[in-house]
């Protein structure tokens, strides 16, 4: 069964085209790498699929309907710029808050939505670290609670949006293995953005490329060569194969690692960004 | 121990007395309607990191009050008003202004400038000016205690209404654009409810202080509590005890009022962040 469509699907932010044309479907059954070096679109691709920016060419269906935004079947774990002021607020009300979280009201949680709560945190096996503030806990702790959040509707789509971000190889080995665990044990599609393709490796059914306006998608072999990203890079590309690892290089420059060092930069933006 | 004894005693008769003057129980009753909305109000403040622009909100409500007594109205009302529309100003373009802080200092320096030029003309005394920027609760009128009652009440009512949705908003502002919030709206409304309860705060602790009153037990509460709906009642608490004990002392020591709110709201601040500290609390 497809569950999100897209044909020749264009995307604008602020009158500038993101991506153009883009053609895929993804099925029950896919674990998507949504992969790109950083402003390729990712979020954009993610956040369209959320119906949160709008369609401007091809038409995009989700569960084959219009993108549409507080759709209770997607679950989706932004990229991670969460506001944290110093305070004792514990884990499991964070995840909480979330829930329902657009509903009018107080903040007050009945024993059916704390139960799922729990047992979401139950999938990620996050309930001891629920139950301590979320000032203390460190980045890796954060991420498993921020997926907790995004199965507690049990979603029939999850939609990852850079879930690696700023972890150490052994975290983010740990939350790729969990997320793996996860899309087989609740049958769940997945779509996991990420600038870095190898701790993905071993993973993901299907790999999706962004670059300048464009998407190549398939399988990694299919994908990760010189002639596909040459293009989707604007520029001359070599794919080296180090035992399971794959390089890709622009010239002596290894594209990921650069991608990431912006990433950085970026991050700090952010926390400064969302207050209004 | 007839001393301590006779200390108990002269204390109580001494309350006594103090509740039975008119004026001081007008002031105990503004002081609580303007306490329950201050505290909840700077929960989210301190959580949304937006605590200078409710303080700039208080600096803009003296040009509205300077401004209004010089066309011969009610100071209450002109603060209001201006309080408001600066909340609606920073509330819809607040997400747009890069240097948020910098544009808000700004009109923050400006607003209490054109205060200081108002006060200019009006040839006022320094007693209004005085009253205006450091609050007189003690001289609190029935008309203007209705009106805080009204005030806090509506905000109050605002304020719990959209609390779930601004909590989200606050904590994941991209999750909560996803599921349908409009943190634009959102954020509008807020800050309206901040204008209407720095308002009214300024009326207790002058327009200089309000910071305090609103965000010190906000800021207190954050800390403390493990859950939102703790915080927003010991939030709301603590911003009832510090005004109605620094009533009280300032009863007993002639001492302002505004520098005894002032004085308790950072001593229960600067305990709770000694408390935070403690290795293994919570
Ligand atoms: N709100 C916005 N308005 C205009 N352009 C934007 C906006 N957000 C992102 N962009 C631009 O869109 C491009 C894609 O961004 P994004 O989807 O965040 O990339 P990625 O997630 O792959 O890093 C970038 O060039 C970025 O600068
Ligand atoms: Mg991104």
């Amino acid at each position: 069964m497809t569950v999100v469509a897209m044909d020749r699907v264009s995307l604008a932010l602020a009158g500038r085209t993101i991506l153009a044309s883009v053609s895929l479907s993804i099925g029950t059954g896919d674990f998507i790498g949504l992969l790109g070096a950083n402003g390729a679109g990712k979020t954009t691709l993610l956040r369209a699929i959320l119906g949160m920016v709008p369609v401007t060419g091809g038409s995009l269906t989700v569960f084959g309907q219009p993108p549409r935004r507080g759709h209770a079947a997607i679950g989706y774990m932004p990229q991670g710029r969460a506001n944290l002021p110093e305070t004792r607020l514990k884990g499991w009300d964070y995840v909480a808050a979330t829930v329902q979280g657009q509903r009018i009201g107080l903040p007050l949680y009945g024993a059916a939505l704390r139960k799922k709560v729990d047992a979401a945190l139950g999938l990620v096996e996050a309930q001891a670290l629920a139950r301590r503030p979320l000032a203390e806990l460190s980045g890796g702790e954060r991420q498993r609670l921020l997926l907790a959040q995004a199965l507690v509707d049990e979603p029939k789509l999850l939609l990852l949006d850079e879930p690696l971000l700023n972890l150490d190889p052994g975290q983010q080995r740990r939350v790729v293995a969990l997320v793996k665990h996860l899309h087989e044990e609740l049958r769940v599609p997945v779509v996991f953005s990420s600038h870095e393709l190898n701790p993905l490796l071993g993973a993901i059914s299907r790999v999706l490329y962004l670059g300048h306006g464009e998407a190549a998608i398939g399988a990694v072999d299919d994908v990760i060569t010189g002639p596909v990203l040459s293009r989707l890079y604007n520029a001359p590309i070599e794919v080296h194969r180090v035992g399971t690892r794959i390089f890709v290089m622009s010239g002596n420059v290894e594209v990921e690692r650069d991608a990431h060092r912006h990433e950085h930069e970026d991050g700090h933006h952010h926390g400064h960004d969302h207050h209004a | 121990m007839p001393t301590a004894m006779n200390t108990k005693m002269a204390t109580i008769m001494g309350m006594t007395i103090m509740l039975e003057l008119d004026f001081m129980r007008s002031a105990f009753m503004a002081a609580a309607a303007v306490a329950l909305i201050a505290g909840p109000v700077g929960y989210f403040l301190v959580l949304r990191g937006q605590t200078f622009a409710g303080h700039a909100l208080a600096h803009v409500g003296f040009t509205g009050a300077t401004g209004a007594v010089l066309l011969g109205l009610p100071p209450l009302a002109g603060l209001m008003a201006l309080t408001v529309v600066a909340g609606l100003g920073m509330g819809l373009f607040g997400a747009r202004l890069a240097n948020r802080d910098i544009a808000i200092g700004m009109v923050l320096a400006l607003s209490l400038g054109f205060g200081l030029l108002f006060l200019h003309y009006f040839k006022s005394s320094a007693t209004q000016a005085s009253a205006l920027l450091f609050g007189n609760i003690l001289a609190i009128t029935a008309q203007t205690l209705s009106v805080l009652v009204v005030i806090s009440a509506l905000c109050l009512a605002l304020l719990l209404a959209i609390s779930r949705p601004l909590l989200l908003a606050s904590l994941q502002p991209d999750l909560a654009e996803a599921k349908g919030v409009s943190l634009a709206g959102l954020s509008t409304l807020f800050m309206v409810v901040v204008a209407l309860a720095t308002a009214a705060t300024s009326q207790i602790v002058g327009v200089l202080l309000v910071f305090a009153l609103m965000v010190g037990p906000g800021a207190t509460a954050l800390r403390l509590s493990t859950s939102v709906m703790a915080g927003l009642f010991v939030a709301a608490g603590l911003a009832l005890v510090e005004a109605w004990a620094g009533l009280a002392l300032a009863y007993f020591t002639d001492w302002p009022v505004s520098f005894w709110i002032t004085a308790l709201a950072v001593a229960f601040y600067a305990t709770s962040a000694v408390l935070a500290r403690r290795p293994g609390h919570g």
